[in-house]
């Protein structure tokens, strides 16, 4: 089980919305949002995933003193196989018990959920883990719940 | 606004094309937002010489992210109750993506009026890249 603290602020808000490609004014216009049925600023659905921005052990993210996986000199940065080689997001759902807003504090728990196998001719084995994360206010509040399934392949999946 | 529900009809769709010819630059701008650096997503180099793909392809998250744009256009803010996709073929850079919601039900529970959807996106050859379904809080 890990716990985050994940401060919600309205500048990461506007931006995650801009890299989503979406120019709806709730997610950076405080006076249009204001008059909207949200009554204020609110994150767009997809926003609780970048709870990895605040996981400090998160290894998707290049750390300081560690040598990274990803290319430089040559196409990686380390001689061994990659960590994450083979890794996809299979599944993501989100259940929203209410809006996620500028100011929440959130805490963010983890744990793993189910694990299975299947065989796929496009990729070779395929082993699916599942991770159930709860994000509660600072009331202690559940204001989001995710199930997240990410699966590992054999090999790289074959483009059809 | 929430949608009203003498609005709704069982097997409405509403459709709305998500990103035209996605741009590189973009999955980048999604790794700095979501915090998910993992390099198949932003360099070409490790992409192919490494992990093995023709090139870098865009993150399920942003996927999901663009599809959410069409399903919040529709619902309207603060509205969705639930939102869960499968990413069923990646997303590549040039990609033209079309998000679709088709209303499966309308109904009520606790006294709330809701409706289910289920969602596809699919790319620019017809190919599904996201499925899955939501539920949203409705006017009744």
């Amino acid at each position: 089980m890990t716990k985050i603290t994940f401060p919600v602020e309205a500048s990461h808000i506007m931006m995650f919305a801009r890299s989503v490609d979406d120019p709806n004014p709730v997610y950076h216009d405080a006076a249009a949002a204001k008059k909207t049925e949200a009554g204020g600023i609110i994150a767009p659905p997809t926003f609780p995933q970048s709870v990895a921005q605040f996981d400090p052990d998160y290894f998707l993210r290049p750390k300081n003193g560690q040598k990274w996986f990803g290319s430089a000199k040559g196409p990686s940065g380390i001689t061994e196989k990659p960590a994450s080689s083979g890794g996809l997001h299979a599944e993501q759902h989100f259940e929203y018990h209410r809006a996620v807003r500028p100011g929440d504090v959130l805490t963010v728990t983890s744990h793993a959920g189910a694990t299975w196998e299947k065989e796929s001719k496009r990729a070779g084995k395929l082993m699916f883990s599942e991770r159930v994360t709860e994000y509660r206010d600072q009331n202690g509040e559940l204001v989001v719940t995710a199930r997240s399934v990410g699966v590992r392949t054999e090999k790289p999946v074959a483009q059809s | 606004m929430a949608l009203k529900k003498s609005a709704l009809s069982v097997g409405q769709t509403h459709s709305e094309v998500v990103i035209e010819n996605l741009s590189r630059t973009q999955l980048v701008m999604y790794a700095g937002t979501s915090g998910d650096y993992n390099p198949l997503h932003t360099d070409d180099l490790y992409t192919k010489e490494v992990a093995g793909y023709p090139g870098v392809f865009a993150h399920g998250m942003l996927t999901m992210g663009l599809t959410g744009k069409m399903l919040t256009n529709f619902v309207g803010d603060a509205t969705l109750k639930k939102f869960g996709v499968r990413f069923t073929n990646q997303v590549w850079p040039g990609d033209t993506l079309t998000a679709t919601a088709t209303v499966a039900a309308i109904r009520e529970e606790g006294g709330v009026h809701l409706v289910d959807l289920t969602i596809s996106t699919t790319n620019q050859d017809g190919k599904e890249v996201v499925s899955g379904t939501a539920t949203a809080r409705i006017d009744g």
